[in-house]
């Protein structure tokens, strides 16, 4: 039961992937842009959560860890690039 | 495993990318970046936490251990979510309000505008030394 449930939810995010990239190509302003990679992060962590599960291995949560950290000071960084012109002042 | 918990954590998993295709549906559809943001940082959060706890059921029921990084994940995410809307939001008012549009914009309620446009007025005895100095080199 957990296995097609898995391939319900791999099926989910890749969708949902896919509709981030959809906004990340057309997004009118630069924000937009920014925002749809923020989401795609954040679906990329699920899919890696889940093949975790898949896998039956707990070696990919150290991988998504890491990439919510970076990818929330990438989109920080982004912001205050637009905000300021600079990142470090 | 046990069939009540492995029908809960399908269950969760489900809902999970139920939201989370939700919430990247709005994000394509929605028509312009203020509504757009509620989309990621509402329902995609919450699809992510329904993983994470999904996750968390199947460890403990695997190896009847109790993992803590899924934990540590759930808090990062739901920490960030916030900051990073707010950051989009700001940079967004930033780059496309003109003037007459941010007329339009409703009163912030406190002493002066909102801080994006506006920065708040300093008191010159709690500013830093290095700041204050930077502020009086300014004419």
């Amino acid at each position: 039961m957990i296995e097609i449930a898995l391939l319900i939810g791999f099926f989910c995010f890749a969708i949902a992937l896919i509709l981030n990239l959809y906004r990340l190509a057309k997004g009118p302003s630069i924000a937009d842009r920014v925002l749809a990679l923020d989401t795609m992060v954040i679906n990329g962590i699920a899919i890696l959560i889940l093949y975790g599960m898949y896998e039956g291995t707990a070696v990919y949560f150290e991988a998504s860890l890491l990439f919510a950290m970076v990818g929330f000071l990438s989109t920080v960084a982004y912001c205050k690039f637009i905000l300021r012109g600079d990142i470090i002042e | 495993m046990d069939f009540l918990i492995e029908a809960i954590i399908a269950f969760l998993i489900i809902a999970a990318g139920f939201f989370g295709i939700v919430g990247s549906f709005g994000l394509a559809k929605l028509p312009d970046l203020m509504t757009r943001l509620h989309g990621p940082t509402k329902a995609t959060t919450l699809g992510i936490g329904g993983v994470l706890i999904a996750s968390m059921l199947y460890f403990i029921g695997e190896r009847g251990e109790f993992s803590w990084h899924e934990l540590l994940i759930t808090l990062f995410l739901f920490l960030t979510a916030p900051i990073t809307a707010n950051f989009i939001a700001k940079s967004f008012l930033h780059r496309r309000m003109s003037a007459e549009e941010r007329e339009r914009l409703p009163a912030p309620g406190g002493e002066h505008g909102w801080a994006t446009f506006d920065a708040p007025p300093v008191d010159p005895e709690d500013e830093a030394p290095a700041l204050a100095a930077v502020r009086r080199r300014k004419p």
